[in-house]
């Protein structure tokens, strides 16, 4: 249970996905500009990302290593991600319209998240146990949609704050990235 | 290089692809959704009147817009009932009827007055339900259980022989009815005469 804890919080603040180990960034810059999407591709971010590293790590654990053929896991791990993310979107669409319509088009965007395969990829380095792997994947989502929650709050009130006119738009938005990335570098040491 | 090391991974990532291939292949047929399945949850909150007074041409493609995000407080036949109801499908916040449309009011239902009609069938043409039965230089009128009341029918009419009125027991403005005062010189039946007599 402490053990399960320890990764949860390793993984959303000690060594965030975003902001301590530089992954997913693209959505991070990307999606972050009003709050209202952001919770949507949070929301999105945590289903996706359990789900692969649930599904990666029964494909690793039971094809790749019998057949010693884990320097083949990256592609494995996109074609599970692909295939899972597909299949979640289809089911979705029948099961739950609300759902579909809040997550909408960033369900499939989540495919080429490169976190998503870095959570699988980590699973299989760390030879993390099933348990584990799941936990990591949400704990790894849940940093993302902190962060990603955090700084398009922060960018709606940028937006309409007084910006020096040569740092207005991207520019103010890097600088803030970079000082919430300082600030989580606090958190190092802490597991 | 031989066979026997390129044989395994080929076959594990055809396998692996065949069985998502398989699975996804599965899921759009299983799954498989006809249009959008909320636009025909919205539809069915909707009051199916098809007046046309939220600016679209019936309740279908009115819930069209709504999918797509437009406001739900078009609808003055649904009222704020109809409002409500899509507000809590769709989670967003409830707003009152836009006055643009029309207000809200009791549902009515056509009435023809058959000794003026002259058979002229526009109010057939114009009925988007066609609850109107009759054929031309044949008197017409309408069939109230399928009238929604949209009053599409009452312009055309050249001969203003159509009547909106109140319909019958709408379940929105239903109350029970009081029980006719007693006249003062109602005529009692030998029965009532024994009652009193015996009191």
């Amino acid at each position: 249970m402490t053990d399960i804890l320890l990764l949860l919080v390793g993984a959303v603040l000690v060594n965030n996905f975003v902001l301590t180990q530089f992954l997913g960034l693209c959505p991070f810059m990307g999606v972050s500009s009003k709050l209202e999407p952001a919770l949507g591709m949070a929301a999105a971010t945590t289903f996706v990302l359990t789900l692969t590293s649930f599904f990666s790590y029964l494909v690793y654990r039971y094809l790749l290593l019998p057949l010693e053929l884990t320097h083949l896991r990256t592609i494995a791990f996109i074609l599970v991600i692909a295939g899972v993310v597909n299949f979640t979107e289809m089911v979705m669409k029948k099961t739950s319209p609300v759902l579909y319509k809040v997550l909408g088009i960033f369900l499939p965007l989540i495919t080429v998240n490169c976190a998503v395969l870095a959570v699988a990829l980590l699973n299989s380095n760390r030879a993390n146990s099933f348990v584990e792997s799941v936990f990591y994947g949400f704990g790894a989502a849940a940093g993302f949609s902190l962060v990603l929650i955090l700084f398009s709050a922060m960018r709606e009130r940028l937006a309409v704050g007084d910006v020096p006119e040569p740092f207005k738009g991207p520019a103010i938005a890097m600088i803030t990235a970079g000082l919430m990335s300082l600030a989580f570098m606090g958190f190092a040491g802490l597991v | 290089m031989n066979p026997e090391t390129l044989l395994p991974p080929v076959l594990a990532l055809l396998g692996l692809a065949l069985v998502f291939g398989a699975l996804l292949g599965y899921a759009a047929t299983a799954f498989k959704v006809e249009g959008n399945p909320l636009v025909d949850q919205i539809n069915e909150l909707l009051p199916q009147t098809q007046c046309g007074q939220c600016g679209y041409p019936g309740c279908k493609p009115y819930a069209q817009s709504i999918a797509e995000g437009g406001p739900i407080n078009k609808c003055p036949p649904g009222g704020a009932g109809t409002i409500h109801a899509l507000a809590k499908l769709l989670d967003v916040e409830e707003q009152a009827l836009d006055a643009e449309h029309g207000k809200e009011d009791i549902r009515k239902v056509a009435y023809i007055r058959e000794a003026e009609c002259i058979g002229c069938t526009k109010c057939i043409q114009a009925c988007p339900v066609d609850a109107i039965l009759g054929s031309a230089k044949h008197m017409h009128t309408v069939i109230v259980s399928e009238c929604t009341g949209c009053d599409l029918c009452v312009e055309p009419c050249p001969v203003d022989c159509i009547d909106m009125i109140p319909a019958k027991n709408p379940l929105q403005n239903w109350h029970w009815q009081r029980p006719a005062p007693r006249p003062a010189q109602m005529q009692l039946i030998a029965s009532d005469w024994m009652q009193g007599a015996s009191r």
